[in-house]
């Protein structure tokens, strides 16, 4: 279970989010929606100890924490994938770095690349191949990470809406089949109704929940479903009265 | 050959026409500017006569550029790694090109005697600069969003310089060392003209007392196509290194 509590970050004068509080219990998928520039990736950025956050507690598994760095995958926008390494030596980097098996570990990609579709493109390089490929082979890397918590930021918003949408089911299946506890932020909202157990819907700076949705409906679903449609309207009105998403 | 190459040509034989049809028609005397015509025979027929000196040269070089890339990248690296050496070590490494290669050569020459040693260190002095500060500012120029992938996965340094900074550092490296080669034949070259009994630099100076411009024109060509057969050999280098661009 990751439960954030009280986190503060201000840059200079300007107050980002303040006395913020997250839950996410295990093996659920929370999703984080809120106007451009609120503070998402920053919060991100502060979970993970990239920047360092002014005050809160972070707790994971119960444990306290300084920062989620070494307990949770993180996966980006960009794929970054390195041009000098196959997308397979691309997915092994964070065994790699880690000192784990590498025999192991090149067998558990191998399975990964079948599973995600890429089998067969162990050997190309990340230009030789498309960037919904990349993008799965960023989600092996992600995987191979060996972490139960995965932080998502906007992992599928470079994509076209085709390939997002295959996308969108892969990253259920990181909850479905491989059992993470997610956190993921997103500009689309239906993306956000398919994929959530529970929305946080945030305000402008200074971020702050103004809304949590939490979706009972099981997975996966169609995007007709009336209720989801409900909370759509409801969200988008909210955002418009924010200024946008 | 492409277009732009084709002008390139036209663009040198225009010039060494000019030249050759300026001489004859001033009737410049031999000893002030010989025709190319003249220099080209002189460069083959006494070809014999050259090579010595010009292997001498060569080795001088090469021997400068092999010390400089083995100095250039742990200091590089070293700077890297921490900043506080950087300004330490940057006025240093700025004087070293401040400093006028003229005024050390005699000293240098004293300290390292006739021999090839103070021609190497001249041209060390020479190459060492810009192969270090390409590779510092490759190092340097590395995507943060990569950093904070590779601290993420909790890589060591050794393991980020590796993986991700040296790959990443390398096309400026290769810049550097392109630079470093072509400007090599001067600290060789103003080495031997200071104190030495073989070398191009050498054969001007013995050439040039005894009126023989031709003849140092002809140590001149074979110096500029050992600086164009370098600047070939480390490009064909780069692409064999750098396979991912």
């Amino acid at each position: 279970m990751l439960q954030v509590s009280s986190v503060t970050k201000s840059f200079k004068d300007q107050k980002i989010f303040s006395n913020l509080d997250i839950r996410v219990d295990q093996g659920r998928f929370h999703v984080m929606v809120g106007p451009s520039g609120c503070g998402k990736s920053t919060l991100f950025d502060g979970l993970t100890g990239v920047i360092p956050l002014d005050r809160g507690e972070i707790f994971w598994n119960h444990e306290l924490l300084s920062n989620l760095g070494s307990h949770a995958a993180y996966m980006q926008q960009k794929d970054l994938l390195l041009p000098w390494f196959s997308l397979l030596d691309n997915a092994l980097l964070p065994a790699r770095t880690s000192g784990q098996d590498m025999k192991k570990a090149g067998s558990h990609a191998h399975r990964l690349f079948e599973r995600l579709g890429l089998k067969g493109y162990e050997s190309h390089y990340a230009k030789e191949v498309s960037g919904g490929m990349r993008q799965r082979c960023a989600l092996v890397r992600t995987l191979m990470f060996n972490r139960d918590l995965i932080l998502l930021d906007e992992p599928l918003s470079a994509l076209d809406t085709i390939t997002r949408k295959s996308l969108q089911s892969l990253l259920l299946l990181l909850q479905t089949e491989f059992k993470k506890t997610i956190l993921m932020i997103t500009h689309d909202i239906e993306e956000a109704l398919l994929l959530a157990d529970e929305i946080y819907l945030f305000s402008p700076r200074p971020m702050s929940i103004s809304r949590q949705f939490i979706l009972d409906s099981p997975k996966p679903r169609k995007f007709n479903d009336p209720a989801l449609l409900a909370i759509k309207a409801e969200v988008l009105d909210i955002l418009e009265q924010d200024g946008g998403a | 050959m492409t277009l732009v190459n084709l002008l390139a040509v036209m663009f040198v034989i225009l010039i060494l026409g000019v030249w050759e049809a300026g001489v004859h028609l001033f009737s410049v005397p031999v000893f002030i500017l010989p025709p190319p015509s003249d220099i080209l025979t002189i460069a083959i027929v006494r070809a014999g006569f050259i090579l010595p000196h010009a292997m001498v040269t060569f080795t001088e070089i090469l021997m400068g550029i092999g010390l400089s890339v083995c100095t250039a990248i742990p200091l590089a690296i070293v700077m890297f790694a921490r900043p506080a050496l950087e300004k330490a070590f940057a006025p240093f490494l700025v004087a070293s090109q401040a400093i006028p290669v003229f005024a050390l050569a005699p000293l240098l020459v004293v300290w390292l005697g006739y021999g090839m040693a103070s021609k190497v260190f001249m041209a060390w002095i020479i190459i060492f600069f810009p192969i270090c500060i390409s590779l510092l500012e490759g190092f340097k120029s590395c995507d943060p969003e990569f950093r904070v992938l590779f601290r993420l996965m909790g890589a060591s340094f050794f393991k980020t310089l590796t993986l991700l900074y040296w790959p990443w550092a390398l096309p400026r490296f290769f810049a550097g060392l392109k630079v470093g080669v072509t400007v090599a034949t001067i600290g060789a070259v103003i080495g031997e003209w200071v104190g030495a009994q073989q070398g191009l630099g050498f054969l001007m100076i013995q050439s040039n007392a005894r009126l023989q411009v031709d003849l140092v024109f002809a140590a001149i060509l074979w110096l500029t196509a050992m600086g164009l057969f370098m600047w070939w050999m480390v490009g064909v280098l780069e692409k064999k290194v750098i396979k991912w661009k």
